[in-house]
């Protein structure tokens, strides 16, 4: 055993071997991407930007219940709403403060209508601090935008809730 | 008038070879991180230029306009001087590396020596550095380092008093000469194995990075610099690496000598062949550096002292004894 050992040491046996383990991995496919030109694929419960989806019709989701105000341990949501004309409960004012956003998922989990969701954009570094406390015309422009990708990663998740 | 013309003269010869040797370093250093990166299964930088090529030149000129900060406590004189001393050992030994039978440009007779010398004093620029900075954590790190290559390069020396009994002269072309039949790496391999090991630790690289550790000494000897004086200490320590290689190349491969003296290998010039073995050389380097953890202080120590030194002194002894017995001592005449 210990003569193995000896002879292992002085001729750089495991030195020599992890060599050659190297040059082997070197021609291995890379595991990196280019970043800005490839991206990773995102699983559909990612949990990125918000966004506040619409019905087909156009009409708002929100019923402004409040839910994700009240489970929101960050406390990051706002929310002001009112009595419309026809009689349905809508917001008036529906706030996120990015900034304070833990990304925890929580409020769309505790939506009853899927109307805050968070989407799998997570590209939306800004130069000023303002500029990460969305409104509500924000969150809805949002919704609109990646209104597909939404719509896909919920039906996608669907069978696991 | 005459005298302008031989200064010109000089100077056309030292661009000839300093401009080749700074392109080649950053091109080396681009090298270093893509086999790096490789061995990690990365990419490594790809993105500047054609593969990545002019990435080294990118760095370099954000290190150009990057704040030199001087601390206010410092040695501002020797501060400053440090990384010129060792960028300016790292290329004022190029002088003497032979590309080719006559493509050198100083031929003197105590080549082997003059390099000796020269790689020796690149200490006083990690020294100088670490002192200097008048802070804790550099200070650690030049004094690792002096330890360090103080204790190698003895090694070191002994490889090429091996190599010197082979060849009767100091002169650099005479040892590439020499080579003509059997490169020194056959005959003298365990003695190129200690060299390689001995010039990773004289050049600072993994695993004998001790003076830098960034772990526990933050970059160690460099920790106060910042800007072109911190890129100088980093083109340095690559044109150090790099000499390595090329000493390595004429110790041992035979220098400018193509593999065997036969149609397909004869045919690619000298200096070609030169670059290849160092790159050759230099691509263990890197690989070394993505393989091998840190050695921790003690360890190194006594790698250098209790195994490499005594070892390498049992070889000359071999060498000698050998030459000697066989009646194949070199005869030239000094």
């Amino acid at each position: 055993m210990k003569i193995s050992r000896f002879l292992k040491t002085i001729f750089l046996l495991e030195f020599v071997s992890s060599l050659l383990l190297a040059i082997r991995v070197m021609f291995k496919p890379k595991k990196t991407i280019n970043y800005p030109y490839e991206k990773g694929s995102l699983s559909p419960r990612f949990r990125g930007e918000h966004a506040l989806r619409r019905y087909p019709s156009g009409e708002e989701r929100c019923i402004a219940c409040k839910l994700c105000e009240a489970v929101c341990p960050a406390q990051a949501i706002t929310i002001e709403s009112t009595e419309r004309d026809d009689g349905s409960r809508k917001t008036t004012r529906y706030d996120i403060d990015m900034l304070k956003c833990i990304y925890c998922g929580l409020c769309q989990e505790s939506c009853p209508v899927e109307a805050i969701v968070q989407g799998p954009n997570f590209e939306f570094s800004t130069e000023t601090r303002e500029e990460l406390y969305y409104n509500k015309e924000k969150l809805l422009d949002n919704g609109d935008r990646w209104e597909d990708v939404l719509a896909k990663n919920i039906r996608l998740d669907k069978p696991y809730r | 008038m005459e005298y302008f013309d031989t200064l010109l003269n000089e100077l056309y010869k030292i661009a000839f070879i300093l401009i080749p040797v700074l392109v080649s370093v950053a091109l080396i250093v681009w090298l270093d991180r893509r086999i790096w990166g490789a061995v990690q299964k990365r990419k490594g930088p790809n993105v500047v230029g054609p593969f990545g090529l002019l990435q080294t030149v990118a760095d370099a000129l954000k290190y150009i306009f990057k704040e030199i900060i001087i601390p206010a406590s410092s040695n501002k004189v020797i501060f400053v001087l440090a990384p010129v001393v060792t960028m300016t050992l790292a290329l004022v030994a190029w002088a003497v590396i032979p590309f080719d039978n006559d493509l050198v440009l100083a031929d003197i007779n105590v080549g082997i020596l003059y390099l000796f010398a020269v790689s020796s004093l690149g200490v006083y620029g990690i020294i100088m550095g670490g002192w200097a900075s008048n802070s804790k954590y550099p200070f650690l790190g030049a004094i690792r380092s002096a330890a360090q290559m103080v204790s190698y390069e003895v090694s070191i020396g002994i490889i090429i008093i091996n190599v010197l009994l082979c060849v009767g002269s100091l002169n650099l072309k005479d040892i590439v000469n020499a080579q003509q039949n059997l490169w020194f790496v056959v005959p003298l391999f365990p003695m190129f194995v200690v060299f390689f090991i001995s010039a990773l630790a004289e050049t600072n690289r993994p695993p004998f990075d001790l003076p830098e550790a960034e772990a526990e000494l933050v970059s160690g000897y460099q920790t106060e610099y910042s800007g072109m004086m911190y890129a100088m200490f980093w083109l340095g320590e690559y044109a150090n690496i790099l000499l390595m290689c090329a000493m390595g190349a004429i110790l041992f491969l035979g220098g400018w000598l193509p593999l065997v003296d036969i149609f397909p290998f004869n045919v690619l010039p000298g200096p070609l062949w030169m670059i290849l073995k160092i790159l050759f050389l230099f691509f263990l380097f890197a690989l070394v550096k993505a393989i091998v953890p840190r050695y921790r202080y003690d360890q190194l120590m006594r790698l250098g002292w209790k195994i490499l030194l005594p070892f390498s002194l049992l070889y000359v002894v071999l060498t000698a004894s050998y030459l000697f017995y066989f009646d194949k001592l070199p005869t030239k005449a000094f």
